[in-house]
């Protein structure tokens, strides 16, 4: 009980957070989900495609008793976009959260950083819990956390490259700078033990789809990340021994039958 | 009949239908969707009140699968 992450007042069961697309079918999503663990997971906002008339609807397969949405604003490349995306999201739900991407370059999709100060400073004034998606970059973060924002959410390599930890110096710069909101590693993850790796530095919690979604196995992955999530989090409490070049015995050294 | 763009295509409605009979003529449910009218934001309160007129731009959105960009 004492050590739960709290966001913007919300107190969440999960320190992994899930994002729902790339995933083969609803029903493999909703599996992914649950195995996971997760309270929290994200979703797109998008045109309603007025030409499918099977209606099936992502809401219809996501048990909002159980899951807190996130809606997010991928897909935008101006803070007007982002902003407009935000307010869309909150009419449909009756939430005032916000993972807030502005995205700058197609390629890499890294965040413009300038956008997305200028979009959560807005989205804040409106009354939003704003949970931006931003570079390791220690001095927007403390840009964003003086503009309200609830969160600080680091990518840790480009999203759904999985190559893993790709700025641990950065990271551990930002875990021991911004304390006032949580820090969640948004994006990079590739496999069980980036999760892990993440945790140990201290980060409060991570946000990842590709890993689990594009695995051979989602439902598997996703237990693994829940179990590396935990593994990392525990680690980081426990307090790490230091490296040591040289080999220290773990027997004792006298007493030895000669 | 008016003509109004409705996520980029073309459609036509019946004279005087409201946002509401939009939504309804799309078979989509109310409670999943928002609307944003002329790029303003429509409350779910207004969809009745609120008359298409010729060349009105109707954007709908729903939720999909997603996690970043």
């Amino acid at each position: 009980m004492s050590d739960q992450l709290v966001i913007g007042g919300r107190t969440l069961k999960s320190r992994l957070i899930l994002g729902t697309g790339k995933y083969d079918t609803f029903e493999l999503m909703a599996r992914a989900l649950e195995v996971s663990g997760t309270d929290m997971v994200t979703v797109a906002v998008r045109r309603v495609n007025l030409g499918d008339k099977s209606k099936e609807s992502l809401l219809d397969h996501i048990d909002l008793k159980k899951y807190y949405l996130l809606p997010n604003t991928a897909g935008c490349y101006t803070a007007d976009d982002a902003i407009r995306t935000a307010m869309m999201a909150r009419e449909v739900l009756d939430t005032n959260w916000i993972k807030l991407e502005v995205i700058g370059d197609e390629q890499t999709l890294f965040p413009d950083n300038i956008g997305l100060l200028e979009a959560t400073t807005v989205l804040v004034k409106e009354g939003f819990v704003v949970l931006p998606y931003l570079n390791d970059d220690l001095i927007i973060a403390r840009r964003l956390v003086d503009a309200g924002a609830a969160a600080i959410m680091p990518l840790a390599a480009p999203i759904g490259s999985g190559l893993g930890i790709q700025n641990f110096t950065n990271l551990k710069i930002l875990r021991e700078m911004i304390q006032q909101v949580p820090l969640i590693v948004d994006a990079g993850v590739g496999t069980a033990s980036d999760a892990t790796l993440a945790m140990e530095i201290g980060v409060d919690g991570i946000l990842m789809n590709t890993g689990i979604a594009c695995a051979r196995d989602p439902i598997a992955m996703a237990e693994a990340m829940k179990l590396a999530v935990t593994a990392g989090r525990l680690a980081y409490q426990s307090g790490r021994i230091p490296r040591k070049l040289y080999a220290s015995a773990s027997s004792p050294t006298t007493g030895l039958s000669r | 009949m008016l003509t109004v763009v409705v996520n980029g295509d073309e459609k036509n409605v019946e004279d005087g239908a409201a946002i509401a009979d939009l939504i309804a003529h799309l078979e989509l449910k109310p409670e999943r969707v928002a609307v944003e009218l002329n790029r303003k934001i429509l409350k779910r309160a207004e969809w009745p009140s609120t008359r298409l007129v010729e060349g009105d731009k109707v954007e709908i959105v729903h939720f999909v699968g997603g996690g970043a960009s």
